[in-house]
């Protein structure tokens, strides 16, 4: 199971909180799937003041651990006067840190995410960031002072999967000892399973619970898919061939025409 | 609709509220042959409710996409009642379409939604004229209907004053009767699982696009609607954010309404701004709406984005509790 920070997590699911058809339904996905990390979104909530406090405390509610983010911010700026917010509300160091670049694809902004992860570490926080799947970036925002790296599979909210799985390899070869999750681009519980297949310590997904027909069901196919991938990397599985090795000895048997 | 008199009805209730949900369970039980105070200490209907910020969309089937199944079954008597009582509803339909990359969430909607039928271009063509060419396919909820939500609440408001029953602008106190508490967000000192939900809206005048019915754009991030108010005026909705906050519309929300409805037809580009607006909708967990009794007070709320819709079939279930508690009532 993944430790973040020192802090270990009884789940390998990070589920957010946005988009469901009501807070009773986000809460028995949470229960359902035994997620162990709630992500919330702080800016577009907050305000300027706590008038989003009722939402929040469903949030805490929930009994796990809350990863507060900072969705919606376009500059490094605006994500650590987010961050700080989220530090006060939640009193937590944990921060996901969202800094996007492209307002279509959602895509984080590289600059900006290097930028805002050294100050934030700087300011003891411990960061989280959402960043595409390049290496060279994986490797400043570690130097940044990152313990944990969040790739995302594809663009937020699309459900199209691991649209890169080679970089997505690689990034774990390199980082072996650092926690990697596949966040964003979740739509299926096989692209779940298959990023612990990867060796991923853990995915974080909203969309594809939240907007599904029935959200609950999906958290916890979610759950066993990624139970399922986990098994399946520590069990050692087999090596892909190119020929048929039979399981059975064909040893005396008369060969076909 | 008059009921059998009986002297429990001699009795009068207080209805905390002169919102949608106070206004039609006050009409309701008037209509039943019940004695009615209505209370509201900021008066008739106006910018302090959130009802005066509604959309006004009596739309149960499109709902359903993401609502659960009782907003559908019981939003599907609003119509008919709020034709009986006010003669500003439309009954047209709604359509509902999407942009060329996103018709997938079309699927997906027609998929948790019923009662629609598909439509092609021509058809789109035939129903709204002025978005004919624009889209290739959309839905068409036949059945569905709008109203103006402002003049709704007034001539509910004519209609109780015509029969007796004023509002009273002052706060509630128990009284010896029953009381209906419809006070909307403001009775969270009350219920302690109700919390607000903030929507913005905006208000725009564009004569140059002509509109019959409400529309639905469908988008993966920024859905929109569009209601006819009449007169070239549509009201944009509408936003959904887990916020108490009451009157602060954002920016970036207002943008996102705006730009929806440019993508929907550029000539709203040249559209009037009339109104920006928020409020938050009360708003219970699971998101339905409930007749909570307490002793002799029952509690009308949790209308959250389904006040008119939902706020007849309140009225008429506060209605029938009252009515088999008669015995209760009559007899202190």
């Amino acid at each position: 199971m993944p430790t973040f920070y020192g802090s270990a997590i009884d789940s390998p699911l990070l589920l957010g909180t946005a988009q469901y058809p009501s807070p009773a339904v986000l809460a028995e996905s949470f229960r359902r799937s035994g997620a162990g990390v709630a992500t919330v979104s702080v800016r577009r909530e907050a305000g300027g003041s706590r008038a989003g406090e009722d939402f929040w405390r469903l949030i805490r509610g929930l009994g796990v651990r809350v990863l507060p983010n900072t969705a919606g911010c376009h500059s490094a700026k605006e994500a650590i006067t987010t961050a700080a917010m989220a530090r006060e509300l939640f009193d937590t160091p944990w921060v996901k840190l969202e800094v996007i670049g492209d307002t279509d694809t959602l895509q984080p902004d590289p600059f900006g995410l290097v930028e805002a992860a050294g100050e934030l570490s700087r300011q003891g926080f411990q960061v989280f960031p959402y960043t595409t799947e390049d290496l060279v970036l994986a490797d400043r925002l570690v130097a940044a002072g990152c313990e944990v790296l969040m790739p995302w599979g594809s663009p937020i909210g699309s459900g199209l999967g691991l649209a890169n799985e080679y970089a997505l390899r690689t990034l774990r070869a390199r980082f072996p000892e650092i926690p990697l999750v596949v966040d964003a681009g979740i739509g299926l519980p096989s692209h779940a399973l298959r990023a612990m297949e990867l060796g991923y310590d853990a995915v974080l997904l909203n969309t594809a619970v939240a907007r599904a027909g029935d959200p609950p069901a999906m958290a916890e196919a979610m759950a066993r898919a990624l139970e399922a991938g986990r098994l399946g990397r520590a069990a050692d599985p087999m090596e892909p061939r190119d020929m048929a090795a039979p399981s059975t000895p064909v040893i005396g048997q008369a060969f076909l025409p | 609709m008059e009921e059998r008199p009986s002297p429990a009805r001699d009795e009068p209730l207080t209805i905390l509220g002169a919102g949608v949900a106070g206004l039609c369970a006050a009409t309701e039980l008037v209509d039943r042959g019940w004695r009615v105070r209505l209370l509201d200490p900021a008066g008739p209907p106006g910018e302090h409710g959130c009802s005066w910020w509604a959309g006004g969309m009596l739309a149960p089937w499109c709902e359903g996409e993401t609502a659960e199944e009782p907003v559908v079954r019981l939003g599907e008597e609003a119509a008919d009642w709020w034709e009986r009582q006010v003669d500003c509803v439309t009954r047209e339909g709604s359509l509902v379409v999407a942009l060329g990359r996103d018709q997938r969430e079309l699927d997906r909607f027609a998929r948790r939604t019923r009662a629609h039928e598909t439509v092609g271009a021509e058809q789109i063509g035939s129903l709204e004229p002025d978005l004919a060419g624009r889209f290739s396919r959309g839905l068409f909820f036949p059945e569905e209907a709008h109203l103006d939500p402002r003049g709704a609440l007034a001539q509910l408001v004519e209609g109780l004053a015509a029969r007796g029953v004023t509002i009273e602008r002052r706060h509630g106190e128990p009284g010896p009767g029953w009381t209906l508490d419809c006070r909307g967000l403001a009775a969270r000192d009350r219920l302690e699982d109700l919390r607000g939900v903030k929507g913005e809206m905006v208000v725009l005048r564009c004569p140059e696009v002509r509109l019959r019915r409400t529309v639905r754009l469908l988008h993966p991030r920024i859905p929109l609607y569009i209601v006819p108010r009449g007169g070239g005026v549509y009201m944009l909705g509408a936003t959904s954010i887990e916020s108490g906050e009451r009157n602060r519309a954002t920016v970036r929300s207002v943008l996102e309404l705006l730009s929806a409805a440019f993508a929907l037809h550029p000539s709203f580009g040249e559209g009037e701004l009339l109104e920006v607006g928020a409020d938050a909708r009360p708003a219970f967990p699971d998101h339905l709406p409930k007749v909570r009794r307490e002793g002799r007070t029952l509690f009308l709320n949790g209308l959250y984005r389904h006040g008119f819709l939902l706020a007849p079939s309140l009225a008429r279930q506060a209605a029938e509790m009252l009515a088999s508690h008669e015995e209760e009532i009559a007899t202190p």
